[in-house]
């Protein structure tokens, strides 16, 4: 493998990360975890939905089931190392179940049905006391300690919550560039001709529903010790909405998008913040703008940007050779 | 090889769309190695029959066999599996992938298991026999750009390219030759009996263009109104009196 402009640009960004946190605030500490947590579970739903072509507008359930299991365990004695992986598979069950409506309908109707399931997870966690705390939620969950180090202090939380999200990035990173990742996307732009082909698209959508709630899941057994306070308000249809806003507004189907993305829709309304009552209404302003004037998302923008600079020449393929067959 | 063992037997098909009989009980029979055409008017049925044969819509009546086996309600994905390839008469490319990426697309699934193709090599293993492939249909040059970009007869070509990726036993081309020019159409017959030759692959096809299926084909079964009323080499299919009225008739 070369080392390549790409792998500079990535050491940097890596480089950033680690000192990003450095030498500010709790506050700013926060921001930065929550967007690395969101990060994840847009990147799940960009797998879904960007890679796979499946709308779902229930993202934020399973940041519940993830979050709810966690805690729940958590608060029992349980390490947040055994507690969050039966949090996943649990998220895998259940977005497997949520899978199967994606057989049958598609599009409006499907978008439907998974924000129909939010509202599901919603009404339990709420309405369920004895297991969920109802309105009152779950608090006082413990932050993962690991012997040399803790994480109760909230850098040291940056820290572990960068580790889980490289590890995660780079397992998504796998995914879409194996076969997976192919078939996902011609199961995206073409599902007949892709069934024709040999792929089996009804176990493909039903593993892209999967693999995206196991990263929502990822992200909320993370929002659990670093909020230490969890209820149903915090996984409601509106936060499903604004994750698939980080996916769109970044690029869906486009490996960085989500980060991107997730920056956006939580950094910018805290840098409008100075606007006061307006904005909300240019934060909106500005998505309407960009979707209306790049439809491919930022990650579309920067793309548009650089062929500009660049002003990349090149012939259209099928012209190189005249059009001898 | 025993030429009179059909590879693929095709009994009593039949498909109605409401009020509309597209398919009416055809049967027929395809051979080892040959070039069978499919012709017939617009909305003969000939798409629907090969929908019916293919698994992507149920047939009201009828059985197919391929190498013995019944394979009617069989998945489509799994008549891939058993060697069986097509092309849609629509142009069925993935517009936002590379050639390349099409090509591999169309072979990576007969390649190891699930977690192979999660774990192992990102192209399969295939990307020298992609490149093959890609080679013999002359569009080398266009390896890395989108397909989507490409001109409608080159999409088609890929089209092609990506039925014959997974080396299977016989393959249905729906209208292959539908909208590509002139200049593309001869280079496009060539490679298609020069892989009929050099893989004795088996072909169905479906063409409306006379002089292509005539010369292209070795034996040829004419649809109407959904039922098979000729069937015969080119020369006797040129001079049958049922199919000039068929055509001119309408
Ligand atoms: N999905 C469908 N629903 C209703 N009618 C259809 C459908 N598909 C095809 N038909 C009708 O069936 C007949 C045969 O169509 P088709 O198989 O596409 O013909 P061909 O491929 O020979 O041109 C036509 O009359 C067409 O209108
Ligand atoms: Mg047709």
């Amino acid at each position: 493998m070369r080392f390549s402009l790409k792998h500079l640009l990535l050491l940097v960004g890596l480089g950033v990360l680690v000192v990003a946190p450095l030498g500010q605030g709790n506050y700013i500490v926060y921001m930065l975890c929550s967007w690395l947590i969101f990060s994840i579970a847009a990147m799940g739903l960009n797998l879904t939905l960007g890679y796979a072509g499946q709308i779902s507008l229930a993202q934020a359930s399973f940041m519940a089931i993830g979050a709810y299991t966690t805690a729940l365990l958590t608060l029992a004695g349980w390490h947040w190392v055994v507690a969050m992986p039966i949090g996943l598979v649990l998220c895998f069950v259940v977005g497997l179940a949520l899978g199967f409506p994606a057989l049958r309908v598609r599009g409006h109707f499907l978008a439907f049905v998974t924000l129909a399931f939010n509202t599901l997870v919603f009404l339990v966690a709420r309405n369920e006391d004895w297991l969920t705390g109802g309105t009152y939620g779950k608090f006082g969950m413990p932050r993962p300690d690991f012997g040399i180090v803790s994480t109760d202090s909230q850098l040291n939380f940056y820290y572990f919550t960068l580790i889980v999200f490289v590890i995660a990035a780079a397992l998504m990173w796998g995914i879409v560039r194996s076969p997976w990742g192919r078939a996902f996307r011609a199961l995206r732009e073409n599902p007949i001709r892709a069934e024709s082909l040999g792929i089996d698209t009804r176990r493909l959508t039903l593993l892209a529903f999967a693999i995206g709630s196991v990263y929502g899941g990822l992200a909320g057994s993370l929002v659990s010790p670093l909020v230490q306070f969890i209820e149903p308000g915090s996984f409601a249809v509106i936060h499903s909405l604004r994750i698939l806003l980080m996916v769109v507004v970044g690029g869906a189907g486009f490996f960085y998008g989500p980060m991107l993305g997730a920056a956006v829709v939580i950094l910018l309304p805290e840098v409008l913040r100075f606007t006061e009552g307006y904005y909300l209404i240019l934060y909106a302003t500005l998505v309407i703008v960009l979707m209306v004037f790049c439809p491919s998302g930022l990650i579309g923008v920067g793309s548009r940007i650089r062929d500009k600079l660049w002003s990349r020449t090149r012939d259209r393929g099928d012209l190189k050779q005249g059009a001898q067959l | 090889m025993n030429a009179l063992t059909p590879v693929m037997s095709v009994r009593g098909i039949s498909k109605q769309f409401d009020a509309i009989k597209a398919v009416d009980d055809v049967s027929f029979d395809v051979y080892p190695g040959e070039i069978l055409g499919l012709i017939g008017p617009n909305g003969s049925g000939k798409s629907t029959l090969f929908n019916c044969i293919l698994g992507q819509l149920a047939a009201d009546r009828g059985t197919v066999e391929v190498g013995g086996q019944a394979v009617s309600n069989k998945r489509s994905c799994d008549l891939s599996k058993l060697g069986i390839g097509r092309t849609f008469q629509q142009l069925s490319v993935f517009p936002e992938m590379t050639v390349l990426d099409n090509i591999i697309v169309a072979g990576q699934e007969h390649e190891g298991t699930m977690i192979s193709r999660l774990f192992g090599a990102p192209d399969a293993g295939l990307t020298e026999q992609a490149e093959q492939m890609i080679a013999f249909f002359r569009l080398s040059h266009l390896r890395d750009e989108q397909a989507g970009s490409l001109s409608y007869g080159q999409q088609k070509l890929v089209d092609a390219a990506m039925a014959f990726m997974a080396g299977p036993n016989i393959v249905l081309l729906d209208e292959p030759a539908g909208g590509v020019n002139l200049t593309m159409l001869a280079g496009l017959k060539e490679r298609l009996i020069s892989y009929n030759r050099e893989h004795a692959t088996t072909f169905v096809v479906i063409e409306h263009n006379m002089e292509f299926v005539m010369s292209l084909c070795t034996r040829i079964i004419v649809l109407a109104e959904g039922a098979i009323i000729a069937e015969g080499t080119p020369d006797q299919i040129r001079s049958n009196q049922m199919v000039i009225d068929a055509y001119l008739g309408g």
